[in-house]
């Protein structure tokens, strides 16, 4: 079994990385954009809060700045991609590439740790809760107003244009949608929400690395599509929180895997362990469906 | 008002595919005119109706739809005037929205639009007004994914939309030809009824002949990306299709089989 502290450190982490899912639900389900930028722009995020809180600014400004930078990362890929025709997965590694740099940069040496300083979860540490429920408790809440947010977003005018973009562009674009804008924004708020989860991910951690998103697009994948069999995702609510479970879920069964001393496994193996899972999961479904068909064909 | 003139466009140019679709295509279509365009495979019908929408941009000549020049401008920015009805019934919608998500995307066609909800309740009765009018029981599926409908329940929903707002010119491309025979009439009455009420502007692009001079009240054909005749009025009242066709012969002094020319 898991130790508390392992349970609760899995769902810290799985929020976070719901964070991250919710990202790559915009850019790959809304608008059908296969954006590898979140490698990069998730450190990018960590760096910025980290730096940011290091110079003594406020941890929620200095989150808020790890947003901004985030966006502007997927801004970058998506002008790369409507304004200069590069194809959209090229230009998302050719950002994620530059970020590193950038990040190294950022941060002037491979990682900071941020020991001592005031971060966002310092004031709720003396709420008398346990030490490792705190940032469960505070990530609970930034996943929940973010989904709302994020909801109320999907279903208004703008966002039923750029939910368009995704499904039908040529149709959008006849609706006086201008599809281009559309993916821009919807890639920058994308990567918005990646960096969020990469300043909270250091401030949990207490450390910014620029090796830090390596993996961080499979992870995410890895909850979406995980989120999406258990909870299938016919409206944008229910997406949304697809989401958000498939990444705890995930957290759980890797903690689950290396957990168990049975299998062997140890930490290294985890992107191992996802690359495989978010094949299956991928594949799966597939399978699933060429099997009922089989199966239907020989009843008729 | 809409007004083409001397329009030119090759695809491919410079290639060996070099393919000049239209070749100074000119055409005026004046305020309450509901013209239907016929022509053979490849007459640059869809080029042209695509080139007057903005999917394509023609190397010379220019656009004006009510006194303004749209030549030069993307698809999106002539929305406001420009409304469309595709052949491929999947095309017009988004089969992952409901019903009512695609009306409210169509309500705002060619404006501004902000952060409230999109599917505002002030619609609703516009919305399920306009459904009824079809006659499909649709209004009491307002919520149902598109994706639930058939290609002629989709294509009549697309008509509506297209028709929700006021346009210019509505540019209807062969939209019923991907229709069995008995939906493809449901879908062109309903055409002819919703340009008839609401006093439409629309250029309709058809295969069939017959259907040219029995819709409308002006029928245009085109050929090698030119217009070679233009009949309306008294001289094209009580037409028939073989005269259509010996209009074509003597136009081009060539002599032409029916089937190389159109189907139907
Ligand atoms: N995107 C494109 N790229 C290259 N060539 C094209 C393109 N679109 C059309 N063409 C060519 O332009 C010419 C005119 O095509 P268009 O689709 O306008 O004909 P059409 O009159 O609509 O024919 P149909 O009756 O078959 O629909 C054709 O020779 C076609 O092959
Ligand atoms: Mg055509």
């Amino acid at each position: 079994m898991l130790s508390e502290i392992a349970f609760y450190g899995a769902l810290e982490t799985g929020l976070i990385y719901g964070l991250v899912a919710f990202g790559i639900y915009i850019s790959f389900r809304v608008l059908d954009f296969p954006d590898l930028t979140v490698d990069g722009s998730f450190p990018l995020g960590a760096a910025v809060a980290a730096m940011l809180i290091m110079a003594g600014w406020n941890p929620w400004l200095a989150t808020g700045m790890a947003i901004v930078a985030g966006m502007a990362a997927g801004a970058v890929t998506a002008l790369l991609n409507v304004k200069l025709n590069i194809l959209n997965l090229l230009a998302s590694i050719l950002t994620m590439i530059a970020l590193y740099s950038v990040n190294l940069r950022i941060m002037g040496r491979p990682n900071v740790a941020l020991l001592g300083e005031d971060t966002v979860l310092t004031p709720w540490y003396e709420l008398g809760l346990e030490f490792h429920q705190v940032p469960v408790l505070l990530f609970v809440i930034v996943a929940l107003v973010v989904l709302v947010l994020l909801w109320r977003f999907m279903k208004s005018e703008t966002g039923l244009a750029m939910r368009a973009t995704g499904a039908n562009p040529r149709m959008a674009r006849a609706q006086g949608i201008a599809t281009g804008a559309m993916i821009v924004l919807g890639v920058a708020l994308s990567n918005g929400l990646v960096g969020l989860a990469g300043a909270l991910f250091a401030q949990s951690q207490g450390a910014a690395d620029v090796t830090m998103g390596v993996g961080v697009i499979v992870i995410g994948l890895a909850s979406l599509i995980g989120g999406e069999a258990v909870l299938t995702p016919s409206t944008v609510v229910r997406a949304l929180f697809a989401c958000i479970i498939g990444a705890i879920v995930y957290r759980l069964a890797i903690a689950f895997a290396l957990n168990a001393d049975a299998l062997g496994l140890q930490a290294q193996d985890l992107n191992l362990i996802t690359a495989v899972l978010v094949t299956l999961a991928i594949v799966l479904p597939g399978v699933r469906t060429k099997l009922t068909h089989r199966f239907s064909r020989k009843q008729a | 008002m809409i007004s083409a003139t001397d329009l030119k466009l090759t695809f491919g140019k410079g290639t060996p595919l070099e393919n000049p679709a239209l070749r100074g295509m000119s055409l005026t279509v004046n305020q309450g005119e509901f013209v239907t365009v016929i022509g053979s495979n490849g007459a640059g019908k869809s080029t042209f109706l695509n080139a007057l929408a903005g999917e394509v941009m023609v190397d010379s000549g220019k656009i004006v739809v009510d006194n303004q020049d749209v030549t030069r401008l993307p698809t999106h920015k002539r929305a406001n005037r420009v409304a469309r009805v595709f052949q491929d019934p999947l095309a017009g919608t988004c089969e992952n929205l409901s019903i009512e998500e695609n009306l409210a995307l169509a309500i705002k066609r060619g404006q501004r639009r902000g952060l409230t909800s999109a599917v505002k309740k002030q619609y609703m009765k516009q919305f399920s007004d306009s459904l009824s009018s079809l006659n499909l029981g649709l209004e009491n599926r307002l919520g149902d994914k598109m994706g639930l409908l058939s290609g002629g329940q989709r294509q009549a929903v697309s008509l509506l939309m297209a028709s929700l707002t006021p346009s210019s010119i509505l540019l209807l491309d062969e939209h019923t030809a991907a229709l069995d025979p008995k939906t493809a009439r449901f879908v062109l009455e309903l055409t002819e009824h919703i340009i008839a009420t609401q006093q439409l502007t629309a250029l309709m692009v058809t295969h069939s002949m017959k259907q040219a001079l029995e819709v409308g009240n002006r029928t245009v054909m085109l050929h090698q990306g030119q217009v070679v005749f233009d009949i309306a009025g008294k001289e094209r009242d009580g037409l028939e299709v073989k005269d259509l066709l010996g209009l074509f012969e003597k136009q081009r002094g060539l002599q032409v089989d029916d089937d190389s020319l159109l189907l139907g």
